[in-house]
């Protein structure tokens, strides 16, 4: 059967030529192309005509419709490309592709919403990087050898390959690391979807954003990518800085090759010392194919064109179905959590958020109420609870605070609640700060440089502040480098953009001070901005001890690894490091280290003890939780919704909640409404017909073209049974009279008679399961029908 | 239900713009203003027309302010500080960020140059601007349950926004002023196409039609340069905010082109610190400024320098920026007083100052003497130019954003009341959009959007999306005649597809209304349908019967039948326009109406005696009462129908 379809609800001129594919589902294949000419301008949403120009008469056309069995048809507008979609009733499926790891790689998942396929996220792993040595020093004689010692292996001496096998076993050696330029590890399972599927992107960060021009320049990628205004701008910047600093490898190694690198052949993986071939293959050794070059700075224009920008709280509507705004994540400036709304499905989408972060605007969770879905894509609890294993630093939270909140019912309880959520995490989090000042002034004070590879903006920003604030009150004279083709423009952009910050720095606006202090350091030369190494103005600047920011935090790409080379020696210097980065394996290449390190992890998520608060407050009726977070949350019997647990590539249909949809009906329709009472209790019904069309994820009934043609609207289905004496008082009532002949049915208990009319023509009525009225002519019966309309019910 | 306006001010005028709109049962203050040519009550809106008691939080739901402007802000500190309104009020981040900067300088004119009695304090201001909650643009901001609003780029000072207000279904715009023309610093107003029941806009520029803004700009730069090439010193009288930012740009680009050394000054602090708010608001600015912010910041003026008082009466030619505007005392007037008798220098006036400045008066006619107080006369002999750019739309604008939103209502405010009669009928005429004009304190009263809300079935929605498709064969006149005649003649096929949505609605009491689809009602209901059909048998003469029965022994046989059918079905596909007949064989079928060959002599349904039973064939029709009218219709062409066989 030909099933609903929904013209993106714009108005087609006349003439355009449609073609209508003819798809195959489930695979999506054009089975056939039926060229259409539509010839009078119209809505196409509600109506349209056109003409088929191929022949064959209409039933045929129609069997060879059916014959294909379509649930889902594509109609494509080839000349304006514009592509149009038979939409369908196809339920809400939800697939975790990645599971992600840490701050820089969120999760990413597929979720199918009213026929619409939304990915969330495109990210990469870059802390798979840490397998590729850095980019050997030309000064550096050792490293020297060690390259041509690798390319001697390389070809493949079985003597090397001995020596190498040996070290499988062995603790890694620095050698054991890959040289060579680096390929880029994306989302494995995102490579099993045909992209050109893909509807909707809805990037959340801009580390969700990393992944997304492999994505954008691929063939038959179509989609509609919303992103927030800054995450776009902060992803564009990470994306060249990125480019810029592979760029080194590039020059070191030469241009690469089209084929697969050496090192991706199965003998060289096998070589792999366990620790490393568990990072290129995954656990379950599936991941190879994950592995891609990285995108070039063109390929990065053309993604950052393609993207469209939100603000906060913005809405826009996706092919006049759904809804899409993006609120505060308060993860960092711009990052954002999602809700969706169609005509059936009202999703919030929850990545990982921050309630009160001291720089961008706070986790705006009010503006995730009143959704029936909540996806809950936060894993920072979980990342914390590995770290704690080895950590002793930490205790795991529990969630026996909650326990006596959920039997709490009075009037306080949100309020309760939301205390519980502004609890100090931003205390927490300043005390860290401090103490990282604190360690920092020691070195220096000491002669040794400090050394802080760019991890997160946020943490960039405070540290700024904060660090420049510990040297005015130490007296230490010291400079601050900040080290990235980027740093000048990063620093300038979060001075511009006040609206999507937290209140304290948009009062700062208000008194018309500058949003971050950074803007007075690098006025009074306190603070130092330089886009590489080798700027010549940073050569006639330098100084040490100093205190240099600089990426990139996998301490494999750029300007971090010149300085770490130079400083890992020293013992008084220091490196700070996020704690969520595998230390020993980042820092092999520098070693023996004698410099101190400092690791830190800082607030990435909600935390675990807040999950079940934040749910209660949002009052979601299905929540999609991680299936890590089972052992962890304990949901009470309180709950007024349902938990359905997911884990990685396992898809999962989410039941429907409501078997109906608001509609809503324009007056002028309303008024042309022709009420009857029921006689069950208290029912009044009326026919309705007009046209339906969604206009902003909102589906109307308008008042058609044929309105009010026929005034006297008969009921066209009738229940009950006719009492006959009732019926042949009305009749006489009208003048028209005649004769009972009682007669039994074909062999039904029920009793059937007809009524043989006289008066004032002839005519009969046969009644029993069913009426039938036979009169000579319109008027009479139409007077029957009338008379018999009274003694049944009727719409 | 109706949308109340009540013009408390700009009603065919211009100045202390406030418009308060009651629709659904909320009510919000759009502007709250004050008009500088008064100094007595009549500059502040007639608030008590609002609510008697002067109980305003209870009165408003909200108020929303379009821009910094005191004709549209000016009020807002006095009517919640002295009149005491603490209800919510909105603006843009700068708006909020920047409008204490103009109250309070406004505030300093009138109270210690002019001497006035104080309308409000500074610290009034201070505690107005914290009951402000700054919004961004294109936010959906909830105000409440009900009513949500949304600010949109307007063009016309740094932060000016149109405000879209929704409650229920019914909603609306406010434009505030607007410019449909990017200018150098700021872009063009940008709106979505929104159903709107109302849009109230401005019309300052009501039947101007104006050119390119550059060439004004050209003139501008053209007459600074030539009097500073002569030595002359050129005074640029400004309020803190807006002009002097746009202005200044344009000098430092100019000074950067052409290389000039010739210094600019600032007269107050006040002015450079309103860069700096420009500075961390430059995404507010227009795409060309914006773009550049990180290599150099437009509002980081590189050539500006602060003003001495000691530097009035030094030589050498300089532009200087002076506050306040329109010369309406204090420190821009008292260097007028300087340099006003030398024809060397140069004073430039925006297109508008309120009556009764000193602005006002060189601006009409061309004074050679001014009355500065009843004692004291001054020689104006120097130049004067007036600035001919305006940031606000003019008529083409006006009618293209009215036209691209079709409101069903349009009311004018912000205008002079002979150019807005002019527009109104043009809206009126052109675009066929009802428009009013008010004046002052009257009222308009208009219709709303309703709509009535129902939870609808699936099946019911299922239905109404399915395709009805309706075919007839004809010749497609989009297709060129060769194009036909290359390929066989092939009747082309006419398919419309008018889908309506039929359906039964269901009140309960206490229960939503729901829509549901015919079949489901019965089952709801747990009841039985009773078909009600309509049956007649209907004869049709047939002239050579005897000839036929007698070859076929009597007996109308199979192929007899369809033949009779078939006859039938052509008669009837030439009279009936549009209808599907489906022939089945042994019947034929439009819509529900089915015939078939009757031979049961006996047949019930032959309601009316025929006079010659034996040259009749009687076909059995029945069909339902939807198809009443196409029954009869279809009868009506048998009765006529002569039938001829082979």
């Amino acid at each position: 059967m030909l099933k609903g379809y929904n013209f993106l609800g714009q108005s087609i001129n006349t003439g355009i030529r449609l073609s209508i594919a003819v798809l195959d589902f489930p695979k999506r294949q054009p089975v056939q192309w039926v060229p259409v000419v539509i010839n009078n301008r119209c809505i196409v949403s509600k109506r349209y005509t056109f003409v088929l120009t191929e022949g064959g008469s209409h039933i045929q056309r129609q069997a060879q419709f059916q014959q294909l069995g379509l649930v889902n048809i594509l109609a494509v507008a080839r000349e304006s490309d514009q592509y149009l979609q038979w939409q369908n009733f196809i339920p809400m499926k939800f697939t975790c592709l990645s599971r992600g790891g840490g701050f820089h790689f969120p999760p990413c998942h597929m979720v199918n919403v009213s026929g619409f396929r939304i990915l969330f996220d495109c990210p990469m792993d870059l802390s798979a990087l840490s397998i590729f040595s850095p980019v050997p020093t030309g000064f550096d004689a050792e490293v020297d050898v060690k390259v041509s010692d690798f390319q001697d292996s390389s070809s493949s001496s079985s003597e090397s390959v001995a020596r190498k096998r040996q070290k499988i076993n062995k603790p890694l050696d620095v050698n054991d690391l890959i040289y060579a330029v680096p390929w880029y590890k994306t989302v494995n399972n995102l490579h099993l979807w045909n992209v050109s599927f893909i509807d909707i992107v809805l990037i959340s960060s801009p580390m969700g954003m990393l992944g997304l021009p492999f994505l954008t320049r691929m063939k038959g990628f179509s989609a509609k990518i919303y992103v927030t205004e800054v995450t776009a701008r902060l992803g564009q910047l990470m994306m060249e800085e990125l480019v810029s600093m592979h760029m080194e490898f590039r020059q070191f190694y030469g241009p690469e090759g089209s084929s697969f690198p050496q090192w991706m052949s199965w003998e060289e993986l096998e070589l792999l010392p366990s620790a490393l071939r568990e990072v290129v293959l995954g656990k379950d050794r599936t991941e190879l194919g994950a592995w891609v070059p990285l995108y070039s700075a063109a390929d990065v224009t053309d993604c950052t064109q393609k993207v469209q920008t939100l603000r906060y709280a913005e809405e826009t509507c996706y092919n006049g179905t759904l809804i899409i705004k993006a609120f505060s994540s308060g993860l960092e400036i711009g990052t954002c959590n999602w809700t969706i709304n169609g005509p059936k499905r009202d999703v919030a989408f929850i990545s990982n958020s921050i309630f009160l972060p001291a720089h961008a605007m706070k986790f705006d969770y009010r503006s995730l109420q009143s959704n029936d879905i909540v996806l809950y894509s936060d894993f920072s609890s979980l990342d914390a609870m590995e770290n704690v294993e080895d950590d002793d630093g930490f205790s795991i939270p529990t969630t026996d605070s909650m326990s006596t909140l959920s039997t709490d019912n009075n009037n306080n309880w949100e309020e309760l609640v939301e205390s519980l959520l502004y609890t100090d995490d931003s205390l927490e989090e300043q005390e860290k700060l401090s103490y990282l000042c604190y360690c920092a002034i020691d070195s220096l004070k000491v002669g040794g440089s400090v050394l802080i590879p760019i991890n997160r903006l946020g943490t960039l920003l405070q540290l700024l502040e904060q660090i420049s604030a510990s040297l005015e009150s130490s007296t230490l004279k010291v400079p601050i480098y900040v080290i990235s083709s980027i740093a000048e423009e990063l620093l300038a952009y979060t001075n511009v953009i006040p609206e999507w910050l937290c209140k304290e720095r948009q009062e700062k606006l208000f008194s018309g001070e500058p949003l971050f202090s950074h803007v007075e350091l690098i006025k009074d030369k306190k603070l130092h901005v330089f886009p590489a190494v080798h700027s010549p103005k940073l050569l006639t600047n330098w100084q040490e001890p100093c205190i240099v920011f600089a990426p990139h935090w996998s301490l494999r790409l750029g300007p971090v690894v010149h300085f770490l080379r130079r400083w890992c020696g020293d013992p008084n210097s220091l490196l700070v490091l996020e704690s969520t980065l595998d230390a020993e394996l980042a820092l092999l290449p520098f070693k023996p280290m004698a410099m101190k390190v400092l690791q830190c992890s800082f607030l990435s998520g909600i935390k675990l003890q807040k999950v079940q608060p934040l749910l209660k407050i949002l009052q979601p009726k299905i929540v999609l939780l991680p299936e890590d977070l089972r052992q962890q949350t304990r949901f009470t019997n309180a709950n007024s919704f349902s938990v359905i647990h997911y884990s990685e590539i396992a898809s999962i249909r989410i039941p429907s909640l409501k078997d109906n949809s608001e509609v809503e009906i324009s007056t002028d329709l309303a008024l042309q409404f022709q009420w009857r009472n029921l006689k069950h209790e208290n029912m009044t019904v009326t026919r309705l017909k007009g046209e339906l069309s969604v206009y902003h994820g909102k589906q109307r009934l308008l008042s058609g073209s044929e309105q009010a043609k026929s005034s006297k609207i008969r009921p066209l289905l009738h229940w009950g049974s006719p009492d006959l004496e009732k019926l042949l008082n009305i009749l006489s009532n009208i003048g028209i009279n005649g004769s009972v002949e009682q007669c039994m049915g074909n062999g039904e208990s029920e009793k059937a008679c007809i009524v043989h009319v006289h008066e004032p023509k002839k005519a009969l009525i046969e009644i029993g399961t069913s009426t039938i009225i036979s009169a000579g002519d319109e008027n009479l019966a139409s007077k029957i029908f009338e008379a018999i309309d009274k003694v049944l019910e009727g719409i | 239900m109706a949308i109340d306006s009540l013009v408390l001010g700009a009603g065919q005028q211009v100045g202390k713009s406030c418009v308060v709109v009651s629709m659904n049962g909320k009510r919000i203050m759009f502007d709250c203003g004050m008009d500088m040519a008064y100094h007595d009550h009549r500059r502040y809106p007639d608030f008590s027309r609002i609510s008697n008691s002067g109980d305003f939080d209870s009165a408003l739901t909200c108020i929303v302010i379009t821009h910094f402007h005191l004709d549209h802000i000016g009020a807002l500190p006095y009517f919640t500080e002295v009149c005491g309104y603490s209800g919510p009020i909105y603006m843009t981040y700068p708006t909020k960020a920047l409008a204490p900067l103009m109250l309070e300088d406004y505030r300093k004119v009138m109270v210690e140059r002019r001497g006035e009695e104080e309308q409000f304090t500074s610290e009034h201001i201070v505690e107005c601007m914290k009951k402000v909650i700054a919004v961004d643009l294109k936010q959906t901001v909830h105000v409440d349950k009900d009513l949500w609003i949304r600010a949109y780029y307007a063009g016309h000072v740094l932060g000016a926004a149109m405000f879209y207000a929704k409650v229920g279904d019914t909603a609306m715009v406010y434009t505030g002023d607007y410019n449909m023309t990017p200018d150098r610093h700021l872009g063009a107003a940008q709106i979505d196409r929104l159903q709107l029941d109302l849009l109230i806009s401005e019309s300052t520029y009501a039947t101007t039609i104006r050119d390119s803004k550059y060439g004004r700009e050209r003139e501008f730069l053209k007459a600074v340069h030539k009097c500073v090439a002569g030595g002359g010193k050129v005074l640029i009288p400004t309020f803190a905010l807006g002009r002097a930012q746009e202005l200044c740009i344009l000098l430092e680009d100019y000074w950067e082109r052409m290389n000039l050394k010739i210094p600019i000054y600032f007269s107050s602090g006040l002015t450079m610190q309103a860069n700096m708010y420009y500075k961390m608001l430059i995404s507010w600015t227009s795409q060309k400024v914006k773009e550049t912010y990180s290599t150099h910041n437009a509002f980081d003026f590189k050539h500006v320098l602060n003003f001495d008082r000691s530097m009035i009466a030094a030589p050498g030619p300089c532009v200087l920026f002076a506050t306040p505007g329109w010369l309406s005392g204090g420190f821009s007037l008292e260097v007028f007083k300087h340099w006003a008798p030398s024809e060397m220098n140069l004073v430039t006036l925006p297109g508008y100052c309120a009556a009764g400045t000193i602005g006002h008066k060189l601006m009409s006619g061309k004074p050679t003497k001014i009355d500065l107080d009843k004692n004291t006369q001054l020689d104006v002999r120097c130049q004067i130019h007036q600035l001919s750019f305006s940031p606000h739309t003019d008529a083409k604008g006006i009618m293209d954003l009215v036209k691209f939103l079709s409101p069903k209502h349009v009311i004018l405010v912000h205008g002079e009341k002979p150019k807005m009669a002019t527009l109104k009928g043009r809206i009126h005429s052109e675009l066929g959009i009802p428009c009013d004009d008010p004046a002052n304190n009257e009222t308009v009263s208009i219709s709303s959007t309703h709509y009535v809300k129902a939870r609808a079935s699936d099946t019911f929605i299922h239905s109404s999306l399915n395709p009805n498709f309706k075919f007839s064969k004809s010749i497609s006149e989009d297709e060129s005649g060769s194009c036909l005649k290359d390929r066989r003649f092939m009747p082309q096929l006419q398919v419309t597809d008018e889908r309506t949505a039929e359906g039964i609605l269901i009140e309960e009491k206490n229960k939503k209304a729901k829509i549901l689809h015919q079949d489901e009602l019965l089952l709801m209901l747990g009841e039985k349908k009773h078909e009600v059909r309509f049956a007649y048998c209907c004869p049709i003469n047939v002239s050579n019967l005897e000839e036929t029965k007698s070859t076929s022994d009597n007996v109308l046989c199979t192929s007899d039948r369809c033949s009779w059918l078939q006859l039938l079905n052509n008669k009837l596909s030439g009279e009936i326009s549009g209808g599907n007949i489906q022939d089945f064989g042994e019947h034929l079928q439009v819509e529900s109406f089915d015939i078939s060959v009757c031979l049961n002599d006996k047949c019930p349904y032959r309601i009316i005696d025929t006079q010659n039973k034996s040259e009749a064939v009687f076909f059995c029709c029945t069909w339902s009462v939807a198809d009443e009218k196409l029954a009869w219709k279809i009868i009506s062409i048998m009765d006529n129908f002569d039938c001829e066989s082979h």
